[in-house]
């Protein structure tokens, strides 16, 4: 019964991004784009998405208690400020990130494949090397 | 490139759908629906509930076909970079997510949604970075 339910959260999940056009990189860009025509839609999805989801972490079970693959338990170090470094280049680069790369991999849009593929290249690459430590779980 | 226009209407139906995604994920498994997490740590050797993963996963790609059976069509297109700056985008995507640990849901709406000051400062960051990745790209390389 959990299964379908998680199924039922990743079909929202994955809706909303459709939706929202989230999906199109280059509303994304446009929106990355400040110099630009500027689209501000990325701000109001994360504006509306930010309120609902607090809505279910304060309702939520084990309340106050370090939830598991929540990666708040670590400073802000040299290594959150690479990676969000690493990612913000390959976002700006594509207008691509992990979400809407899968939506797109749904709907056979072209170059999603090789974008989805790429990701995880990278992310076998970071395993490869070894730069993971203890921490098996994560905001993601 | 044709010009974009602004769609707060879809883009607040679309975002409030993620929330509850995020709230559904939290109370029916007690996970953070970060993309990149989910994905990633089916790689991990060492990684857990390889079912739930696979099922929020499966969702997200099965989503635009519910969409299109509903009659619509989803919105947008493809790549709009050649095969090999998306290929060294995706990289990066994966490489860093995994360094940082998150990427725009897991820090951009799961831990600014949970307050979490790395998620806040991540998210700070990503934001900077893609945007100037994006200027100098298309106002100074392409200008």
């Amino acid at each position: 019964m959990r299964v379908f339910i998680v199924f039922a959260a990743g079909l929202l999940f994955g809706l909303g991004l459709t939706v929202s056009a989230m999906i199109d990189p280059a509303k994304v860009l446009a929106f990355l784009d400040i110099a630009g025509d500027w689209d501000s839609s990325l701000a109001v999805v994360m504006a509306c998405a930010i309120p609902v989801a607090a809505i279910g972490f304060r309702w939520g079970p084990r309340r106050g208690a370090p939830p598991a693959g929540q990666c708040g338990g670590w400073g802000i170090d040299a290594r959150l400020v690479a990676g969000a470094v690493l990612f913000g280049v390959g976002w700006g680069l594509a207008g691509y990130c992990p979400g809407p790369g899968l939506v797109a991999l749904g709907l056979g849009r072209p170059g999603s494949g090789l974008f989805v593929a790429s990701i995880l290249g990278g992310m076998a690459l970071f395993e490869l090397l070894g730069v993971r430590r203890a921490q098996r779980r994560h905001a993601g | 490139m044709p010009v974009e226009q602004f769609t707060p209407g879809s883009a607040a139906v679309g975002g409030v759908l993620i929330g509850s995604s995020v709230a559904l994920l939290w109370l029916a498994a007690g996970r953070i629906a970060g993309i990149s997490g989910i994905l990633g740590d089916l790689l991990n050797p060492g990684g857990e509930d390889v079912v739930w993963r696979v099922a929020f996963l499966a969702g997200m790609i099965a989503a635009p076909w519910l969409y299109q059976l509903a009659g619509s069509v989803p919105p947008g297109g493809g790549p709009v970079v050649g095969s090999v700056l998306l290929a060294v985008a995706g990289g990066l995507v994966g490489f860093g997510t995994r360094l940082g640990n998150g990427c725009t849901s897991g820090h951009g709406v799961c831990g600014i949604a949970r307050w979490s000051p790395r998620s806040l400062v991540a998210t700070a960051l990503f934001m900077v970075t893609a945007a100037g990745t994006v200027f100098v790209v298309r106002h100074v390389v392409g200008g």
